[in-house]
């Protein structure tokens, strides 16, 4: 079964068609990269995806079950007890941490689970140390976000999204916020979340790294999908458009 | 009339300041909030009367406000209160005014929060509800702490316009003994007392604002 499945999504703010026609499907387990020039739509796809906004049309399915359904060339969104329950498949982390700045690193992973998932609290904690061991944070639990580096931030976010145990992760360009010298540190959690068979889907500008995690790459422009394949296929792709953006990306990083 | 009376006479007047100023606090602090939802509200009907009430309120002197509240019921309704009605229409008068200014204040704070910070709980699943009370208010409250101080200072010395509805606050007091002693000790007691209750406002907004200090 997918994971995920969007078929058909189509999306406008006001007159700007930003996605026209974008579907995919995810498997257990697959790592999906989204690539593509600034303005197609990569971030627009994750936020409808992550249900922060409503496609125009088109299905969106996590699990078989559908959080909306094309229905006459409209997407009709299922109520709020179905979306609350398929909020608890995904987690979202974002370009720039969005963590809760007044509560500490422990705060930010445990508060989540506790009161949107009525986990009890002491499990909460022994599972938010374990995750903090898991990401190299153990001793910064205490510690407040704005005391930590974005590295060190962007890893709490991402503990904090998987503290939830979602069944897939999404991210939408990790480490585009940080110094270049931190975001290996990221990528390398990423890539260890990769080797433990989690479900990702991961738009970013980091080519070496899609290149190497990835199951399938997406390249898109101007809404909509202009190659999809294997790494492999995507990076000797014969489309000159295609060469052109990575080659002016691996040049730039 | 010696300084010991004298005191005492004002002391029963610091106690009517201190509950104006207390109760207008205690009820215009959550009032404001829920104007200022009004004002950013969805609904455009909504939107637009709080942005009047907002505009009336800040745009006219709290002393005709007053005098309007404590005359409305019997000009308008035709209904005739005692005269305790005096003391409410001062309450009344305080909380309708300052919960404007306090609206525009938790307005201006909770529109600097990042939207990030609401679509990340959003997507952990956090009510709307819990969203607002766990994850936006703490950090707006962290943030109009200063302009909200200088509301609560200009309260102190505005008590004094309970005057109009003969309202008997230290000031009306100190006024009274002043022109019966021909004296100016009791203003300047009045003066001391002001500037000793806002010295004691100042120390405890320092106090909330170093316990909201740990995060930047
Ligand atoms: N809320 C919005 N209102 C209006 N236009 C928007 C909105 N969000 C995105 N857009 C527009 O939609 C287009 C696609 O934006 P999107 O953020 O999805 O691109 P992207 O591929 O993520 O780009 P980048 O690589 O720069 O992050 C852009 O032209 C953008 O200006
Ligand atoms: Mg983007």
């Amino acid at each position: 079964m997918n994971l995920l499945e969007i078929n058909h999504m189509k999306k406008s703010f006001g007159d700007l068609e930003v996605i026209r026609d974008f579907s995919l499907s995810v498997r257990e387990g697959e790592v999906v990269s989204i690539i593509g020039p600034s303005g197609s739509g990569k971030s627009t796809i994750l936020r409808c995806a992550t249900l922060l906004e409503q496609m125009d049309d088109g299905d969106l399915i996590y699990m078989g079950e559908y959080a909306a359904k094309s229905v006459n060339g409209k997407s009709v969104y299922m109520g709020k007890g179905v979306l609350k329950k398929i909020r608890s498949y995904f987690g979202l982390v974002f370009q720039n941490f969005n963590l809760f700045p007044h509560y500490n690193v422990l705060k930010n992973i445990m508060d989540a689970p506790v009161t949107v998932g009525k986990v009890p609290k002491e499990e909460a904690k022994e599972r938010a140390l374990k995750l903090l061991d898991q990401l190299g944070l153990s001793e910064k639990g205490q510690a407040y976000p704005y005391q930590l580096s974005g590295g060190q931030q962007q890893r709490v976010s991402i503990a904090r999204a998987l503290a939830l145990q979602p069944k897939i992760l999404f991210f939408d360009e990790p480490t585009s916020a940080l110094d270049p010298e931190l975001t290996g540190e990221v990528l390398r959690v990423i890539k260890e979340l990769a080797a433990q068979k989690m479900t990702m889907i991961i738009v970013t500008h980091e080519m070496q790294f899609a290149k190497e995690l990835s199951d399938r790459i997406i390249f898109m422009e101007n809404g909509v999908v202009v190659q999809e394949g294997t790494p492999d296929e995507v990076f000797h792709s014969e489309n000159e458009r295609i060469r052109e953006f990575i080659g002016k990306i691996e040049a730039v990083y | 009339m010696d300084v010991i009376t004298m005191l005492k006479q004002l002391a029963e007047g610091m106690i009517v300041t201190g509950q104006i100023f207390f109760l207008t606090l205690l009820f215009s602090l959550p009032l404001g909030l829920i104007i200022a939802f009004g004002r950013m509200s969805k609904n455009g009907l909504i939107r637009t009367v709080s942005k009047i009430y907002i505009s009336i309120m800040r745009g006219t002197p709290l002393m005709l406000q007053l005098i309007v509240v404590y005359f409305a019921p019997y000009y308008v309704f035709g209904v005739r209160f005692g005269s305790g009605y005096r003391m409410v229409a001062v309450i009344l008068g305080f909380v309708l005014n300052y919960a404007a200014y306090f609206a525009e204040i938790y307005r201006a704070g909770i529109q600097a929060i990042p939207v990030g910070q609401h679509e990340a709980a959003q997507v952990l699943g956090f009510s709307k509800g819990q969203t607002f009370f766990r994850i936006i208010l703490p950090q707006v409250i962290k943030r109009i702490l200063p302009p909200v101080t200088n509301e609560v200072i200009t309260l102190v010395k505005d008590t004094s316009l309970a005057f109009v509805l003969t309202v008997a606050e230290m000031f009306t007091l100190a006024k009274q003994i002043a022109a019966a002693q021909t004296t100016v000790i009791p203003l300047m007691v009045a003066g001391l007392f002001y500037y000793i209750f806002n010295l004691l406002v100042a120390f405890v907004m320092e106090l909330i604002e170093k316990k909201l200090g740990y995060y930047r």
